[in-house]
């Protein structure tokens, strides 16, 4: 019989088919072919002949191929025969991917609880990637940010404060390691004129501020030397979201004048509406330098300002800080009356705005990791039980030629399209989840703004999805492809596999200890919280609100028109029903603003300068302040409405005041000399503390010692400064909130030109002080909340997987008299020894890992034992519980069934 | 058959190709080379189709799943490849041949009256 077969094929090879496809034509042309000679070999003809003329079907060298090349070209593939090598490595990938789909559609339950878990490990991680992208990792939105630095003053008492303007001067002129240095102070006016009068936002700077950040505008200049002078004319630079809101983006703005607090300001430039400092915008900024205030120009008058410096190229901090620890060393030689003891404090822009959220991050990085580990040890655990139900397949696979690498990459391949599978939705998850965290609690986290989904959070996410696909198929792929061929076989699936119970129990304990750590570290948080909230703040926040109102008022403004203004205020205020007691105040709010004084107690020594003076906080009050914030009165008596500009100065301490300074004598009617006010006082109550810094805040670091001093008794040169505006707190019968209202109606009705704003309830201000710890404290409990039902889940699984295998040993121990309880025991017995190895890893690995949350901790150790000890019995008997359901159906294990196939 | 028949039956064999394929495959399922045989037995030897365009014919009316090939073996016989009519297939096939009669009764009436004519 002629060979048809290989004048076939050689025709075909242009064709480059799959082989598979290609024998099938041959094969059934060949058929054709040799049908044909049969039947001519039968009509009489020669062998010879016969060949011939069947050959002559194919009609030349090509046509069968350019016959078939349109019609089976990407129609056939070859029947995937997995593990078995063939064709070129990326087909045969192409091959292992189809494979994987077809075997994760095969078993739907499987794939979708292995997805949706490794979804909620990805996307957890994603999600606070995305934050520690957005805020620590993206440079700032600067040119050459590393070279932004934060200058501070340091003086005994504060470590980073600002630094007077003839100080600031001086730094800019001597430094040789800043190309330049700049001044920002915060400075709100109110903008009239043009519409709608409004408080806007602002900024007095430098001239070189913008210089300093790099920052251009996109109409007109920035300020000049010239400009930042008293005396020179009025200018201001206008933001750009304030530029698009009032003047419709207008590009002949440059020029035109606006209205701020009275003075008439000629508009020179405009900046990008991109710009942001410290997390905000502006909406107009002036030059700091034509601000005519006799104390602003003081050298021992410190006003609340920032300062900027851009380092020169080349240069590093720490030479930056040698060359400012030699200028402030001449300062205080030069001017020891005022910065004795004062030198300066670095730090990085970018360290200044996230230095203290770092530590929260990296913990909660470190829990998020957690997490992802335990999701990625329960799809290994679901891998490891589906592989025994497919050894039978892997063993044919292996008797049918597949290599022993061939069948992991096929695993592989299927744990990594898991992976994939899960970590698209788990990008969904934190596209939802970031958004809602972020929503949920802005005022956590300074450039919350900044964070996104962007492509290094995009790459972060592959690679975590490929190491996870990687790490839970790993150890079940080379456990699986390792099977014993003929014992599979011959058992027809019930196989030995011990060594797979012991890896499966291995990684339940592993999930277990995981979950330890996150359960640990949330239980320390909350216990946390807790204590904070139960700190005295040493004021009543609830019913209490506080909000700020901007006067109208003109250069000339004296301080009998101020008081007439604000006394006339506290009375429509005491009008409004349900309101019980008001008071102004001049920035000073408990933990809000500060504002220090020096001063000498009269009858002892006067310290030679104002460094050397003792530091006490002030905040302004009227009578009603002690009722309004809630404050405590231990002694004497609080202000009083007759303590006014005509009677002599009184002030009431606080207690830690009192023990400061007269620690063993009575401080009522003691008189102190306060150095800026330049007033003689008389000391004539003492009140209770109030927690100024926060309720966790470390106390011994900064100025504790309280005072307050009746507003109406302001000095002239300091009332001046509450012409435009002051600050307001109030106390309510009932829902603060239900008052906002009719106070605002009044403000208005008193004048029209008048404004609140900034309104806050204490509470608020209150549960911001811990926002970052509270944010900290929820993340961790989501974390450790999800780590506990995925580590019951892993349980639960391994378990009812237990019980399913040995139902065939079960069955024979109960033939053999074993009670209900007996396997209850057995049963619960492996969940728990399996729990128990996990507590005892996980509270070893606990202790060593609390350490680094230890800094916000607040009230409770990082070794709490009290924690440990709930969190190990919470995590055992959840655990125990999870072996429960598997545990009764073991129970009920009818033995006449189980043995009924043998 | 003369010349002309022979090169107008080239013609037509591109054009019915497909028809001629469905129609043998229409009563029962058969194999490439049965398909050739009763294609050239039954034109009386006009119409024949080679190996190198019957079988892309074949894979091409499969493509476009109006016929299914499935592998059968018979007791003592190689196995062979039959083709049967889809479901699709019959209802293109059922269109093609009134297409095919539409046309032939066309051209009869044209030829015919032709014919007529010249007679009278």
């Amino acid at each position: 019989m002629p060979e048809w077969k290989p004048e076939i094929l050689r025709r075909l090879v242009p064709l480059k088919l799959a082989p598979a496809r290609e024998a099938e034509i041959a094969e059934e042309v060949a058929q054709h072919l040799e049908d044909r000679y049969q039947e001519l070999l039968s009509s009489g003809q020669t062998e010879n002949d016969s060949f011939r003329t069947a050959l002559e079907e194919l009609q030349g060298e090509d046509l069968l191929a350019r016959g078939i090349k349109p019609v089976v070209r990407n129609l056939y593939s070859e029947p995937i025969v997995p593990g078995k090598d063939g064709g070129n490595f990326l087909s045969s990938i192409g091959q292992d991917i189809r494979y994987a789909f077809r075997m994760l559609a095969k078993s739907p339950a499987f794939a979708a609880i292995a997805i949706l878990t490794l979804a909620l490990g990805i996307g957890a991680n994603t999600a606070l990637f995305s934050v520690v992208n957005g805020v620590l990792l993206n440079p700032l939105p600067y040119p050459h940010p590393s070279q932004l630095v934060a200058l501070y003053g340091k003086a005994p008492g504060y470590d980073q404060a600002p630094v007077s303007y003839p100080n600031f001067l001086d730094w800019q002129r001597d430094t040789h390691s800043f190309s330049s240095i700049a001044l920002y102070h915060n400075e709100d006016y109110n903008f009239t004129g043009t519409g709608e009068a409004e408080r806007v936002s602002g900024y007095m700077i430098s001239a070189d501020f913008f210089e300093t950040l790099g920052v251009k505008p996109i109409l007109g200049r920035t300020f000049r030397a010239d400009d930042d002078q008293v005396g020179a004319a009025p200018v201001a630079i206008l933001g750009g979201g304030f530029w698009g809101r009032r003047f419709g983006s207008s590009p002949d703005i440059i020029g035109k004048s606006i209205n701020l607090n009275g003075t008439s300001y000629t508009i020179v430039g405009v900046i990008p509406s991109s710009f942001s400092f410290y997390g905000h915008d502006r909406d107009v900024y002036t030059p700091i330098g034509q601000w005519n205030d006799p104390s602003f120009r003081d050298r021992g008058i410190v006003f609340s300002s920032g300062m900027v410096g851009r380092l020169k190229a080349g240069m590093t901090l720490s030479q930056a800080k040698a060359d400012m620890e030699g200028i402030t060393r001449n300062l205080a030689s030069a001017y020891p009356e005022a910065d004795k003891g004062m030198s300066a404090a670095l730090v990085s822009m970018k360290e200044d705005i996230v230095g203290n959220v770092q530590p929260f991050l990296l913990v909660l990085l470190v829990a998020v990791g957690f997490l992802l580990l335990i999701a990625c040890a329960n799809v290994a655990n679901l891998l490891l039980a589906r592989s025994m139900g497919r050894s039978r397949e892997f063993a044919i696979r292996a008797a049918l030629g597949a290599s022993h690498r061939r069948v992991i990459r096929q695993l592989l391949t299927e744990s990594i399209l898991l992976a994939g599978l899960g970590g698209a939705l788990g990008l969904l998850f934190a596209f939802w989840g970031t958004k809602a965290v972020l929503g949920t609690l802005p005022d956590a986290l300074p450039r919350a703004s900044e964070v996104s989904l962007d492509f290094r959070v995009l790459l972060f996410t592959l690679s975590v999805s490929l190491f996870a696909g990687i790490l839970f198929g790993l150890a079940p792929a080379l456990k699986t492809s390792r099977v014993n061929l003929q014992e599979i076989l011959k058992e027809g699936g019930r196989g030995s596999s011990g060594a797979r119970h012991r890896l499966q129990g291995i990684f339940v304990a592993v999930e277990v200890a995981m979950a330890l750590v996150l359960l640990v570290g949330a239980g320390l948080m909350i216990r946390s919280l807790a204590a904070l909230w139960r700190v005295n703040p040493g004021f009543n926040p609830s019913h209490a609100i506080t909000f700020s109102l901007s006067l109208p008022a003109s250069p000339t403004t004296s301080s009998a028109e101020t008081r007439a203004r604000l006394r006339a205020f506290d009375d429509k205020m005491l009008s409004i029903p349900g309101v019980e007691a008001v008071s102004v105040t001049l920035g000073s709010r408990p933990m809000q603003h500060s504002s220090s004084e020096a001063f000498w107690i009269e009858g002892r020594p006067k310290p030679a300068n104002l460094n050397e003076m003792n530091q006490a906080m002030f905040y302004l009050a009227e009578s009603g302040f002690e009722r309004a914030m809630g404050i405590t009165l231990k002694r004497g008596r609080f202000i009083s409405p007759q303590d006014d500009e005509h009677s002599p100065v009184v002030i009431v301490i606080d207690d830690v005041f009192a023990r400061t300074y007269f620690p063993h004598e009575n401080p009522i009617g003691k008189r102190i000399h306060l150095a800026t006010f330049n007033v003689q006082a008389e000391i004539v109550g003492v009140a209770g503390h109030v927690k100024q810094w926060g309720l966790g805040a470390d106390e011994k670091s900064a100025i504790e010692a309280q005072f307050y001093y009746p507003f109406m008794q302001l000095p002239d040169h300091i009332m001046r400064l509450a012409a435009t505006g002051v600050a307001v707190v109030l106390r309510t019968k009932g829902d603060p909130a239900a008052v906002t209202g009719p106070v605002r109606k009044a403000v208005e009705e008193i004048d029209p030109r008048e404004v609140i704003y900034n309104v806050q309830t204490m509470d608020e201000v209150v549960s911001n002080s811990f926002a970052a710890r509270r944010f900290s404290m929820i993340l961790l409990s989501v974390f450790a909340a999800l780590a506990l039902v995925l580590a019951c889940v892993g349980i639960y699984g391994v378990i009812s997987y237990l019980v399913g295998q040995r139902t065939h040993e079960i069955g024979v121990r109960v033939a053999l008299g074993a009670q209900r309880g007996d396997i209850l025991q057995l049963v619960l017995g492996h969940g728990a020894k399996m729990a128990f190895a996990g507590v005892v890893i996980g509270a070893a690995a606990a202790l060593g890992l609390t350490r680094l949350m230890a800094s916000q901790l607040f009230g409770v150790t990082a070794h709490d034992p009290l924690t440990f000890a709930g969190v190990a019995a919470l995590l055992m008997l959840v655990a125990i519980a999870a072996c429960y359901i598997p545990a009764r159906r073991a129970m009920r294990v009818d033995p006449m069934v189980a043995l009924r196939y043998e | 058959m003369d010349r002309t028949a022979s090169a107008l039956a080239v013609e037509w064999k591109k054009g019915s190709a497909e028809l001629l394929i469905l129609s043998l495959v229409e009563t029962r399922p058969r194999h490439g080379y049965e398909i050739s045989k009763l294609i050239e037995q039954r034109s009386g030897g006009a119409v024949r189709f080679h190996v190198a365009s019957l079988y892309p014919l074949l894979y091409r009316l499969e493509r476009r799943g109006w016929l299914h090939g499935r592998w059968v073996e018979k007791s003592g016989q190689r196995r062979r490849r039959y083709y049967r009519l889809t479901p699709q297939g019959r209802r293109i096939l059922a269109s093609q041949l009134r297409g095919w009669r539409q046309f032939v009764h066309g051209i009869n009436r044209i030829t015919r009256r032709t014919t007529e004519t010249e007679n009278a």
